[in-house]
């Protein structure tokens, strides 16, 4: 599962503004810390304002804050916003093996629905909170 | 008021309102299976588990699972197969001092997993279960038509 530049910015961005809610960002503060550009940045930047996400504030201590509710927004309203996760339409094919192939693309990719629509933002900090296991353990 | 909220063993007095419960969520009135949840996992088997949260005589959810024993290839593990909350008693920690009482009476039968399995659809229910630092387990659920 390979999720596009702009969509990993806006996630870790979104995460990053929910982990401190009152706290205003500077977007040079987040293009430093995940090596975006400015310019790339303001403009995932302005998808999430849009989508009511976060908030704007102009002028020198200007920059964006959270604005949504951690606990409903998942990781797939934040993705939807740059790309299409499932619900691919099935190819017009007459030939039995690209039919095979588009169910278990399908099947695929509505795992990934799910575990995207199951992730809130507060779920996700917790994970991130969490201590790392041990290399060779599992979680 | 926390000597007014108790999770315990379920009774056969709790069943209409897990019966409720269990209807206004899933839109399903099942008093017969509700009841043969109460005989197989109300009884005195150690591994069987039908908790009810009660707050003031009222239950206000309920959760039933098991230990169960290299069943697809796993060692010993708790499964957790049933969970509601009242739908307008939500988002106050029932459902998670729920799990957290079935996850110690598991810990006590010496496991140390619980898995559950859920529709891809359901949600709430995934996402409850999310939060509560579940992740996707190295199983893959499979069906066909008969």
């Amino acid at each position: 599962m390979k999720l596009q530049k702009s969509t990993l910015l806006a996630l870790c961005s979104v995460l990053e503004f929910a982990a401190q809610p009152g706290r205003q960002f500077s977007t040079a503060e987040i293009a430093g810390k995940y090596a975006a550009s400015p310019h790339h940045l303001a403009k995932v930047l302005g998808k999430l304002r849009r989508a009511g996400l976060v908030k704007a504030a102009r002028g020198s201590g200007g920059g964006y804050r959270f604005s949504g509710n951690a606990k409903r927004v998942t990781l797939l309203d934040v993705i939807a916003l740059f790309e299409t996760v499932g619900s691919r339409a099935p190819r017009a094919s007459r030939r039995d093996l690209e039919r095979a192939v588009d169910q278990v693309l399908a099947e695929i990719d509505e795992t990934a629905r799910a575990t995207f629509g199951s992730i809130t933002l507060e779920t996700m900090l917790k994970l991130a909170r969490r201590p790392k296991a041990a290399p060779g353990r599992g979680p | 008021m926390i000597h007014l909220n108790k999770i315990r063993g379920a009774r056969r007095r709790d069943l209409a309102q897990v019966v409720e419960i269990d209807a206004r969520i899933t839109g399903l009135r099942k008093p017969a299976y509700w009841a043969g949840i109460l005989r197989r996992y109300g009884g005195r088997d150690p591994g069987r588990f039908f908790l009810v949260f009660v707050q003031k005589e009222e239950v206000q959810g309920y959760v039933v699972g098991e230990v169960r024993d290299w069943e697809f290839g796993s060692p010993p593990c708790g499964w957790v197969f049933g969970i509601g909350v009242r739908p307008e008693t939500r988002l106050r920690g029932t459902g998670t001092r729920l799990l957290e009482e079935i996850c110690a009476a598991f810990r006590r039968r010496k496991v140390e997993k619980v898995r559950t399995l859920l529709a891809r659809d359901n949600a709430l229910v995934l996402a409850f279960f999310r939060s509560q630092g579940m992740m996707a387990a190295p199983f893959i659920a499979l069906e066909r038509d008969l």
